[in-house]
């Protein structure tokens, strides 16, 4: 007989208002973290085999997660953010040459074959995509699926098995547990698969979970729900985090680090909190001014020209610098190499010392008043 | 001056059957009314199933109504698919969320812009047409040398400018944008954001706009209307929704929106998913997920009224200002 755990109900209260801090980073200021990467990349590059001959969509991408860090990477589509992770993970199948390193806590796994890195996929680093429905297989059980990653990732099975499924279900937040693993993927509403792909993910016990758009197929109130979700798993495991997006809101909600990507490059990578107010990279600058915002007046937005480059024609020099304002004539020799500017940031443009002053977009000058009114209040109050 | 667009307790039911082989309703739409000027632009917000796209589609005459009253220009819409329903067609066009799957792949995109004009007749010859047909991708922003190029060779952001020119060479009246810019990337959906704007101003259309994401809407709506497993509850002007909700939906809708700069913001989880239209829950339908149900609230739905600031809002919570009203501005 089965032994089920004691399951606590539903979640208790409806409302769970919490302020939105920021997970303490384990890097601060200019200081290198202390402890060896726990997954890098270096001078990552993907091709695409294609009628003639191979196109390359990635061109050298170095990034590294610290453990229990959040690092989100931002594009739009097209930019490699996506591609870039499933082909370091061996999930774009033939016709995709890679080059350069995976390091998964030093060791590359580049060269281990089909079945070691099959190991590693649901193991020490879990995954979720953006259609949980569709990531599902539709013709088994709930249950069935948890088990077969628990009984892969730490050889449970029989009651053990179940039991942590159990664990797993209630961790997420599903409630009625014991129902639910006897259900199928059509019978659970998106925002429920999606937990149940976050159970799977933690069924090997990750240190790294690579979540890509993981709340883009979902409605905004079941998103806020999902970004809670992976908030507090990782407040409890300390498990690292890369986030792929294409939505800086969410990026901003979840992530210490963010890395900016466009045409197959990272152009700029700082902490959030110096990304968003004080963004270097002209692309940067340019998608924080294409935002529409909820706050503040509403002006007429400012649109980034243009249009991405297709990967078969990029142009020699700086990817950007068609669309560029601020582009100049040595823009358009070589790609300019990421470099270092001050502490942790890096940004990939040489025009830096030439861009205007960053005035920050309306919404954001509009909250810091309000917050500066709000400190002068608490000021004289007390 | 009547308005170009009137929406009354407009309702479209489906029969559905339940687990057990009943016979039972599936509420798509459940009294919706509204109106809509000529140069205006009204939003409609809500989450998958709440009804918005159905009601779109219902406004267009695409689909029947169960029930109510569409009036567009002083006449009555039907689905009935006649000359007279042909006629209308004319003056109200749809922009669609995904513009490859809304061409067709084996015609150029001139093509397919200058074919509403046969299809209605107008500008006789192929000469004037191609004529019309340039002057609205000049309209857009689109390259003339683009004129005989295929879906495929083009970029989202062009081809959703091919579908907005194509839903223009007609000089609609009314253009129903059914979540216009979801599949475009962020730098190309503000192009399309502002270029809407502007043909709004140059042609002077109403947009009846349905969108998911309340930051677009707030950009270009003159009013929002939030709705709610088929029903509005909340219609007023963006700023005074988005700022001071009147009802809990929209409260908690408004702050589920991720934007990067609120550090400190409350955010209010609902728990569980938005109730299914057959199992419309008793009372408010949005009482067991709202933090601030009453017992009223189960038992009792309320009406959408007028509120403090001109707002309509349908929630037992907020003060109503004088009795219940059908129709808003």
């Amino acid at each position: 007989m089965p032994s089920l755990v004691a399951m606590s109900d539903a979640p208790t209260s409806r409302l769970t208002a919490q302020a939105l801090l920021p997970s303490a980073p384990p890097q601060l200021g200019g200081t290198a973290p202390p402890s060896p990467p726990l997954l890098a990349l270096e001078a990552f590059t993907v091709s695409f085999l294609t009628g003639n001959g191979a196109t390359r969509v990635v061109h050298g991408v170095d990034l590294t997660l610290a453990p229990g860090e959040a690092l989100g990477i931002v594009g739009e589509s097209g930019c490699g953010k996506s591609v870039t992770w499933l082909a370091a993970l061996r999930l774009l199948g033939k016709g995709v040459t890679i080059s350069g390193k995976v390091l998964l806590s030093g060791q590359d796994i580049t060269p281990l074959g089909e079945r070691e890195i099959a190991r590693i996929r649901g193991g020490k680093i879990g995954l979720i995509f953006q259609d949980p429905t569709s990531s599902l297989n539709p013709v088994h059980r709930i249950g069935t699926q948890i088990g077969e990653a628990l009984q892969l990732h730490r050889g449970l099975s029989g009651a053990a098995g179940q039991a942590e499924a159990l664990r797993l279900l209630d961790r997420v937040g599903i409630a009625d547990a014991p129902r639910r693993l006897r259900q199928y993927p059509h019978e659970l509403s998106g925002g429920m698969n999606q937990r149940v792909m976050i159970a799977i993910a933690l069924a090997g016990e990750p240190d790294v979970l690579v979540a890509d758009e993981p709340t883009t197929a979902l409605d905004a109130t079941i998103q806020a729900q999902i970004l809670d979700l992976i908030r507090d798993i990782r407040r409890d495991t300390g498990m690292g985090l890369v986030l792929i997006s294409h939505d800086l809101g969410v990026v901003a909600d979840l992530c210490d680090r963010v890395a900016v990507m466009y045409a197959g490059r990272v152009v700029e990578t700082a902490a959030t909190a110096a990304l968003l107010h004080q963004p270097h990279h002209p692309y940067t600058r340019g998608l924080l001014a294409a935002l529409p915002e909820l706050d503040g007046p509403r002006l007429r937005l400012t649109p980034v020209p243009g249009t991405v480059p297709a990967p078969d024609a990029m142009p020699p020099g700086c990817a950007f610098a068609p669309r560029c304002t601020s582009a100049a004539a040595l823009c358009q020799v070589a790609p300019p190499p990421l470099a270092p500017v001050g502490g942790v940031r890096q940004s990939a443009c040489l025009r830096l010392g030439a861009l205007p002053p960053w005035q920050g977009s309306p919404e954001q000058r509009a909250l810091s008043q309000r917050e500066q009114r709000l400190d002068e209040l608490v000021g004289m109050s007390s | 001056m009547s308005a170009l667009l009137t929406v009354k307790d407009l309702a479209r039911r489906y029969p559905v059957t339940g687990a057990r082989g009943e016979r039972r309703q599936l509420h798509a739409v459940d009294g919706v009314s509204f109106s809509l000027d000529a140069h205006r632009t009204l939003g409609i917000v809500g989450e998958s199933g709440c009804g918005k796209s159905t009601t779109a589609k219902l406004v267009l005459g695409l689909l029947a109504a169960s029930s109510g009253r569409i009036d567009f220009a002083g006449e009555p819409v039907t689905a009935l698919r006649d000359a007279r329903w042909r006629a209308m067609r004319r003056s109200m066009q749809m922009v669609p969320q995904d513009p490859l799957a809304a061409l067709d792949r084996r015609l150029t995109v001139g093509e397919q812009v200058v074919e509403p004009l046969q299809i209605h007749n107008l500008e006789a010859g192929p000469g004037p047409r191609q004529e019309r047909a340039l002057s609205l991708f000049e309209a857009v922003g689109l390259r003339p040398d683009l004129f005989h190029r295929y879906p495929h060779e083009l970029s989202g952001g062009q081809r959703q400018r091919v579908v907005l020119a194509r839903a223009l060479v007609l000089d609609p009246r009314l253009v129903v944008c059914d979540e216009p810019i979801s599949a475009l990337d962020v730098s190309v959906a503000a192009q399309v954001i502002n270029l809407l704007q502007d043909l709004q101003g140059r042609f002077g259309m109403a947009y009846l706009f349905i969108s998911h994401d309340l930051k677009v809407v707030r950009q270009i709506a003159d009013e929002v209307a939030v709705m709610y497993l088929g029903r509005i509850v909340e219609q007023g002007p963006p700023d005074a929704l988005f700022h001071a909700a009147a009802h809990p939906y929209t409260e908690a809708l408004v702050s589920a929106v991720p934007t990067p700069w609120r550090r400190m913001r409350e955010r209010i989880v609902l728990s569980g998913d938005p109730p299914n239209p057959v199992d419309r829950p008793s009372g408010c339908a949005f009482h067991p997920r709202c933090p601030r149900a009453m017992a009223l609230c189960a038992t009792e739905a309320p009406a959408l009224r007028r509120v403090a600031d001109g707002r309509l809002a349908a929630c037992h919570l907020a003060p109503a200002v004088d009795g219940p009203v059908a129709v808003a501005a």
